[in-house]
This record gives structure tokens, C-alpha cells and sequence, in this order.
């Protein structure tokens, strides 16, 4: 049996090292796009003032993407250095996305961006503006292998296990292409990409205009910001990723989880606003419920029923003690491939394989399991309730404040008065976290919330990982500790030096702060 | 569809090529990094020789990405045994890759000449390390990796790091290191004029002689004292794929076996060896952008070498030998391995096409001229 202390450990540094590099991409996924405009403007009016903004807020950009490119590499390792049972099992379908994204986007992003740096002098207007709209079209396109990829984790669409090579095949390319769990995904996650990049640039220009400096390029900046974030804003919260909800198991059990929703409810269910989960009881303590309000969530309807965590169990409960037969069966055919019985017993139980995978987690021989035992592999199928509903309620809460900040925003820009608003520009600049915070409990929602499972499913976490020792661990993990500590350092440090001297740092001749040197 | 056969070698081609790419189009960056401190004196001239490459590194970057995620979705299995089993040496390569981003973009931001400087060893570090560390790996291979598997392929790997730093392995990462600065060492006299071009083609003359010679040595080694690895079984190469389902034994001369068989593909060996010295030449007569093309066939010409004396095996074991895994039993379903073989003939051509287009916009020598107007732009 796989030691409980290496899962965790190898879960850890997937998370940290995952939730860093999300510190990164959320920001170059939505600036790209604030370039792309700012640069049109440029190109259509002529307006050297578009120009540098594009220049200046590239360079920022410029910053914040080293790091996520040197972030990024590590994420692409760790599947096989720390997940190897997890890459053989599943590699014949997550490998592919991960692949195509580097031929389709990555590449064309990464050599676009070497043009949008140096090309200036050396490319027409028009050409520089293909190029930078090359660049923003890889770096969404990136977006979407990588969330066709992990989309795939959620509801794995299809593909067929194989005994024989023992390990997930793909059988369904497209199914894979047009998962509505990656779609819905994707949307959203680009989404809030789009709101973190457009709130950098409304936070930062209001700290100009606040210090009442560089005046003309940080309103041009704010009024686009403003207007691209609302959209943005409107956009993350309409197509939420709770559209994708009701397609698969893992959704309903991450919807009922955040939920705090124990029993099946009939139809529509009601909204926990608040409520404090009790894990032990299966039951809420205390609760204020907005009738309604969940299952048109949920479900976008009034009649089906989303449910419950003690349902979801029940069905699991019935998988598991099925999966018994399946992983039974699968020896026997490990053993040998013509063992007719053993194959007929396979097909009748084989997709409930993944569940009685789970029991590996405590047992090594099914002749152990014990009532007892698939008690507590069941009680594993649903994620703790507790971290779930609150993260979630923390997004959506900073999802609305944001929406109320853009809208703000969007109307004084408008009406043209937003630099007489201190309160305004103040606000927008204390604002400037919330986006990366909702990013990151986000990321934790989607996947602490389908634990047990690195597949939806198919293959449980603990089975997912490389044997490698514990102290391996600890030391791999203490150098990601501190290399990335070192990069944030000096990363941050370089991000506040040039925003601090802002649009002088070109060296242009027509900002406050001009550089020297 | 093609055949599950075809596809299976096509992929072990398609690996290669990969591979050939990373190392002419990320090498010739990493050859550039590792010279850095050593043909640019001043902070002009490192500027000079990191502008070189400062609009590309990024894009060359992502023939590592890419042929990564490649090996993922076309030999999952080898990816997930080589990356776990090397579990340190990857690390090192991943770490010693962290500093050339930053360091690319961070350095010239600050004009402290410490903060200038440490960047500069950052590059160095980047660029010298991940071909040591490869050219370790592949000394590896040939002598095979200590891992097996249970009845569920779930791969255990009895080594440790320091087993992997052995005599003939570390051969290997001397020429994989030589071959990779050789690379950059001409391009870097491609696009570059004076005292800098004149110290570059110096070390292309030094690194070139530690590339043939150390080559040549690793030969004889590999001919006198290391045994390959046979499959003694049928092989069954249209078969799903089960490393288990083979038995394999170790024999002396095994890995010349394929050459034996197949006597053009002494021309690889060959290849390596003569692209060395037409580079060298070319580089010496002016023809620095011919040169960078023969070093780029040295290349391949070196890559190839060794994965045709090791087909069809890609990662034999020294354990359990059976376990070896080869290019007909750790590779994907026939599906993936089909749609994965039209994604990458349906975008490398594009990618090459762009990338072209960016070298030629950016083209022509670097000079401490085009730094100075570019002081607040330029890395």
C-alpha cells in the first residue's frame, strides 16, 4: 500500500506549486487581450499615447509572464515525476491535450511574444498588431488544452479502461474535444482571466490619477480597463462554472459538497447563504435558506432535483461493493488473459472499477475488506463539506464585489467624472487582490472538491502517485519552497519599482519619472 | 488509420525529430547562455551576446514543452518511468531552467552591476545544466535504469542519483554539453561581429575538439564494455502494448547489432562527425549561417547515433530486463498515437513557417550600437 504521508506530501506540492503558477496566468491570460485593444486604438487613430500604453502596461506584463513560463514547466514535469501511476494509467488521453497545446498554442504565443518585445522598430503597425493578436489567440488557446485536459479529470468522457495494456484508452477523441465540463470550464476560467488583468490595469491607473500624475495615459487606461472588466465580470459570474454542474457525478458531488446540501431536496432545492456544516451529524446546525434559489442554479430549471450527499453516497456505497468484483476480476485476468469467467465478470462490473480502487487505501488484499473498511471508502467519495462551502461562498462574494467595483467604474467612466472620485480610485486600488484571491479558491474548489479522485471515477489519488520516498518529498518540496519564494521576491520587487515609475520607464520623454541610465 | 506497426515506429521517428528540434532550436539558446560568461567581458558585450537570442529563447523554449507533453501522450509509459525514476535529475533540470526566464527578462531591467551579474551565472546555470543532465540520462539508458513493475505497472525505481552520475554516463554528458555549446558557439558567430564573433569561434574550435573526441571515446567504450540489451522473444510490434509480455537478455555488442543489420546507418556516426568539421569550416570562412545548418546536422547526426544503436529499446532494465521498455510496448493506443501524428503534421510545419518569419524580422548581427539605442527595450 502506498504511504498515506508520500500522497499527501505529493498532493501538496501539486497544489503549491499549481496555485503559484496561477498567480501568473490568470494576469497574462486577460492583460493580453487590454494590449490587443490598447494597440488597435494605437493603429487606429495613430495616437502615439495608445502606443505607449501598450508598451508600458507589455512590459508589466512582460514581468508577471517570465514567471509563469517558469512556473509553468514544472506543472508539465510533475505529472511524471510525481504522478506516474496516474500518467501511465491515463497518459493515452491527458497526455494529447497537454501535447497539442505546445504545437498549437504555446509555440505560437512564445514566438510571438519575442516579436511584441523587439519587433517595434522592425515590423509595420499593422504587422505588430497581428502580432500581438497572435499572441493573445495562444495564449487563450493554451488556456483551452489545458482545460480540455482538465476537464477530462472531472468527467472522464470518452475512453475505456483496458486490461490488457491496464491502463484508460482513449475510444472518443471528440468526446474529449466538446466535454460541457471543459467547455464551461474554459469559459469561465478565461474569463476570470480577463477580470484579473482588467483589474491590474484599473488599480494601478487609479494610483496614478490618485497622486493626480501622468493624468492623460492613466484615464485612457482606466476608461478601457473599466469597460473591459465589466464585461469580463458579467461574464465569469453569468457563464459561472456551475453551468457545467449537472453533467457529471463529480459535479453533482462538488455542487451538493459546497452546498452543504445533506438530503436530496424535491425540486427546485433551496440556497444555503450561510450555514455551519456538521460533518459528523450529516446535517447543517444552523442554516438561512433562500428558497428556490439552488436548483435554478443547479439545474437551470424548476423540476429536476439535484442530489443530496447522503443520496450521492448511498449510489457510491453500491459502486464500491461492485468495484470489489471488478478489481477481483482484473487480477484473475492479470494472471491470465483467457480466464473466461474472470473476463464475464469484468464487463458485468468493469465501470465501477474506480470504486473499489478506492479501497486500496486501506487494503492491499480484498479477502481484508471488512464492512467497516467500505464504511469509510464510502465516507472518502464526497470531499469535507466545510472547506468546500465556504471557498465557494468567498468567490462568489468577491465575484460580486468586483462586479460592483466595474460597474462603478464603467458608469463615472462614462460620464467622464471617475478622476474627481477619490473614493472611487481608492477603492479600485485597495481592489487589486481580490481577483487572484477568487482565482485561487476557485482552483481549490474545482480540485480539492473532486478528491477523492485525480479521475473522476476512474483512478483514486493515493493509487495516482510515483514510489518515491518520503524524505524525496520533503526535499523537492523545500526547493520549490524556496526558489519560489526567491522568484516572488524579486518578481514583486520588479512589478512595484516599474509601476511605481510607470510610463516614465519607456523613456519616451513625455512622463513623469523619465528613466535614466 | 494506419497500422498500429507503422505508427508505433513513426513515433519513435517523430520522438526523434522532436528531439533533434529541442536540441538545434533550444540548444543553440542554452549554448549562448553557457558561453555568456566567458566571450562577453564587459555589460555591453553580455547584453550584446544575450540579445543574440532574447526574442527566440522563449519560442525555442517550447520545443522542450512540447516534446515533454509528446512523450506524455505518445509513450506515456516511458515518461511516467523516466521522469520518476530520474526524480532528482529532472528536478536539477527543471531548477537550472527556472533561472533562464527571469534571467533573460529581469536582468537588464536593474543597472546594479551585482544584480547584472548574478543573472548572468543564472543563464549559465540554465544553459549548461540541461544538457550535462540529458547527456547523463542517455549514458543511462545504455547501461540500463534499475526500475520494474508489479502485476498493475505500477513502476519502482531502486536506484539513487549518485548511481546515476557513473563513468561512462558522465562521458555522455560531456557530449551532450560539448555538442549543445558547439551549437551555440556558432550561432553566436552568426549573429555577431568582432571581439565577441572572434572569441566564439574560438570556443566552437575547443568544443568542437571536445565533442569528436569524447564522442569517439564514448564509442569505443560502448563497444568494449557495455552489453546490450536483446529481445529474445518474438516480437509482436502490432500488439497492444505490455512491457511484461517480452523476455529480454543482456549480450555483448548488442548495441551495435542495429548497425550490423543496417550498415547505412554508420551514416549517422558519420553525420555527426563531418557536420562538426563543416561547421568549423564554414564558420572559419564567413559562412557563419551555413555553418549553423552543418552544426545542426552534427546534431541530429550525434541524437541519432545513439537511439539507432538503442532501438527497439528506449529505457532497458537493469533489474528485471523483461520490463524493458521499447518503442512497440510503452506506447499509446493506436487512436491517440494516429491523432497525436496529424496534430503534429498539421502544426509543425506552421511552426516552423513563424518561426522563420521571426528569426528574419529579428535577423542580422547584434552590435553594442543597437544596444545603446535600445538601452530601455533590448534584455
Amino acid at each position: 500500500m502506498v504511504s498515506e504521508q508520500l500522497v499527501d506530501l505529493s498532493r501538496l506540492q501539486f497544489a503549491a506549486t499549481a496555485l503559484y503558477h496561477f498567480l501568473f496566468v490568470p494576469l497574462t491570460i486577460g492583460m493580453v487581450w487590454l494590449l490587443v485593444i490598447m494597440e488597435s486604438v494605437y493603429v487606429m487613430t495613430g495616437k502615439p499615447l495608445y502606443k505607449d500604453m501598450t508598451r508600458f502596461w507589455g512590459k508589466l506584463f512582460g514581468i508577471n509572464f517570465a514567471l509563469g513560463v517558469t512556473t509553468g514547466i514544472t506543472l508539465e514535469f510533475q505529472f511524471g515525476t510525481n504522478w506516474a501511476y496516474y500518467s501511465h494509467y491515463v497518459g493515452d488521453i491527458f497526455g494529447a491535450p497537454l501535447a497539442i497545446e505546445g504545437l498549437m498554442a504555446f509555440f505560437l504565443e512564445s514566438t510571438m511574444i519575442g516579436l511584441f518585445f523587439f519587433g517595434w522598430d522592425r515590423l509595420s503597425r499593422r504587422q505588430h498588431l497581428m502580432v500581438t493578436l497572435l499572441m493573445a489567440l495562444g495564449t487563450n488557446l493554451s488556456a483551452l488544452w489545458i482545460l480540455i485536459a482538465n476537464g477530462w479529470m472531472q468527467n472522464p468522457v470518452g475512453a475505456e479502461f483496458s486490461y490488457v495494456t491496464m491502463r484508460m484508452e482513449l475510444t472518443d477523441f471528440q468526446a474529449v474535444l466538446f466535454n460541457p465540463d471543459a467547455q464551461a470550464k474554459f469559459v469561465h476560467t478565461v474569463s476570470a482571466g480577463y477580470v484579473t488583468g482588467a483589474m491590474f490595469v484599473l488599480s494601478i491607473s487609479s494610483w496614478y490619477l490618485l497622486r493626480r500624475r501622468d493624468v492623460e495615459f492613466a484615464k485612457r487606461s482606466f476608461g478601457i480597463a473599466a469597460a473591459f472588466g465589466f464585461a469580463s465580470v458579467c461574464s465569469v459570474i453569468v457563464l459561472g462554472d456551475e453551468s457545467g454542474y449537472t453533467v457529471g457525478e463529480a459535479q453533482q458531488t462538488k455542487l451538493a459538497a459546497m452546498e452543504a446540501m445533506w438530503e436530496t431536496e424535491p425540486a427546485p432545492a433551496a440556497f444555503n447563504l450561510v450555514a455551519i456544516p456538521n460533518e459528523a451529524g450529516m446535517k447543517n446546525d444552523f442554516a438561512i435558506e433562500i428558497p428556490w434559489l439552488m436548483g435554478l442554479i443547479g439545474t437551470r430549471s424548476l423540476d429536476r432535483q439535484i442530489p443530496g450527499i447522503k443520496e450521492i453516497k448511498a449510489k457510491n456505497r453500491v459502486r464500491i461493493v461492485s468495484g470489489i468484483e471488478a478489481v477481483t476480476a482484473l487480477d484473475a485476468l492479470r494472471r491470465n488473459r483467457d480466464d473466461a469467467a474472470a473476463r464475464r465478470s469484468f464487463e458485468a462490473h468493469k465501470a465501477d472499477l474506480g470504486f473499489g480502487l478506492l479501497l486500496k487505501k486501506y487494503v492491499s488484499r480484498f479477502d481484508q475488506v471488512t464492512p467497516a473498511i467500505i464504511d469509510k471508502a464510502v465516507n472518502d467519495t464526497v470531499p469535507r463539506v466545510a472547506p468546500m462551502f465556504w471557498s465557494f461562498r468567498l468567490m462568489v462574494a468577491l465575484g460580486l464585489a468586483m462586479l460592483l467595483l466595474f460597474g462603478l467604474a464603467l458608469w463615472h467612466s462614462v460620464k467622464g467624472d471617475f478622476t474627481d472620485k477619490p473614493r472611487l480610485l481608492r477603492a479600485a486600488l485597495y481592489a487589486l487582490p481580490m481577483p487572484w484571491i477568487a482565482c485561487e479558491v476557485g482552483w481549490f474548489v474545482a480540485e480539492y472538491g473532486r478528491q477523492p479522485w485525480t479521475i473522476y471515477g476512474v483512478l483514486p489519488t493515493h493509487l495516482s502517485v510515483s514510489t518515491l520516498s518520503v524524505d524525496s518529498l520533503y526535499g523537492s518540496l523545500a526547493g520549490f519552497v524556496g526558489f519560489y519564494t526567491v522568484l516572488l521576491v524579486v518578481e514583486m520587487y520588479l512589478m512595484i519599482r516599474f509601476a511605481r515609475q510607470g510610463p516614465g520607464s519607456l523613456g519616451t520623454g513625455r512622463y513623469a519619472n523619465e528613466a535614466h541610465a | 488509420m494506419l497500422d498500429y506497426e507503422s505508427l508505433k515506429l513513426i513515433w519513435w521517428l517523430l520522438v526523434g525529430v522532436l528531439l533533434v528540434g529541442f536540441a538545434v532550436m533550444d540548444g543553440h539558446d542554452m549554448g549562448v547562455g553557457t558561453l555568456l560568461p566567458f566571450v562577453a567581458r564587459d555589460d555591453i558585450e553580455r547584453r550584446v551576446v544575450i540579445n543574440t537570442v532574447g526574442p527566440h529563447w522563449d519560442g525555442n523554449q517550447v520545443w522542450f514543452i512540447t516534446g515533454g507533453g509528446a512523450l506524455f501522450a505518445a509513450w506515456p509509459l516511458v515518461y511516467a518511468t523516466a521522469f520518476s525514476g530520474f526524480y532528482w535529475a529532472m528536478l536539477a533540470v527543471l531548477w537550472a531552467l527556472f533561472f533562464r526566464p527571469v534571467g533573460f527578462d529581469y536582468r537588464s531591467k536593474i543597472s546594479h552591476p551585482t544584480w547584472r551579474k548574478t543573472w548572468d551565472w543564472g543563464l549559465f546555470i540554465g544553459g549548461a545544466v540541461p544538457p550535462l543532465i540529458f547527456g547523463v540520462a542517455f549514458g543511462n539508458l545504455f547501461q540500463g535504469v534499475p526500475f520494474s513493475f508489479d502485476d498493475h505497472l505500477v513502476s519502482t525505481y531502486s536506484g539513487s542519483f549518485r548511481d546515476l552520475l557513473n563513468p561512462f554516463a558522465l562521458l555522455a554528458g560531456v557530449v551532450s554539453t560539448a555538442l549543445i555549446t558547439f551549437h551555440g558557439a556558432i550561432y553566436l558567430a552568426h549573429r555577431t561581429q568582432g571581439e565577441i564573433q572572434w572569441r566564439a569561434l574560438r570556443a566552437a574550435g575547443f568544443f568542437g575538439g571536445l565533442l569528436v573526441l569524447s564522442f569517439a571515446a564514448a564509442g569505443v567504450w560502448l563497444w568494449m564494455g557495455i552489453p546490450g540489451y536483446v529481445i529474445q522473444s518474438t516480437v509482436e510490434a502490432a500488439a497492444l502494448p505490455d512491457p511484461l509480455a517480452k523476455t529480454v537478455v543482456r549480450e555483448a555488442g548488442a548495441w551495435f547489432a542495429n548497425y550490423r543489420r543496417y550498415p547505412l546507418t554508420l551514416g549517422l556516426p558519420v553525420l555527426g562527425f563531418a557536420g562538426v568539421v563543416a561547421a568549423q569550416v564554414l564558420a572559419r570562412s564567413g559562412r557563419t549561417l551555413a555553418a549553423f545548418w552543418a552544426s545542426a546536422l552534427a546534431i541530429a547526426g550525434v541524437i541519432g547515433t545513439a537511439g539507432a544503436a538503442l532501438f527497439p529499446f528506449v529505457m532497458p532494465s537493469s533489474v528485471d530486463p523483461r520490463a524493458s521498455l521499447t518503442v512497440w510496448d510503452s506506447v499509446s493506443s493506436q487512436l491517440t498515437l494516429n491523432i497525436m501524428l496529424w496534430a503534429t503534421l498539421i502544426f509543425m510545419p506552421l511552426i516552423v513557417l513563424y518561426t522563420s518569419w521571426a528569426y528574419r524580422v529579428m535577423g542580422g548581427k547584434v552590435s553594442a550600437a543597437y544596444i545603446r539605442e535600445n538601452s530601455h527595450s533590448a534584455y
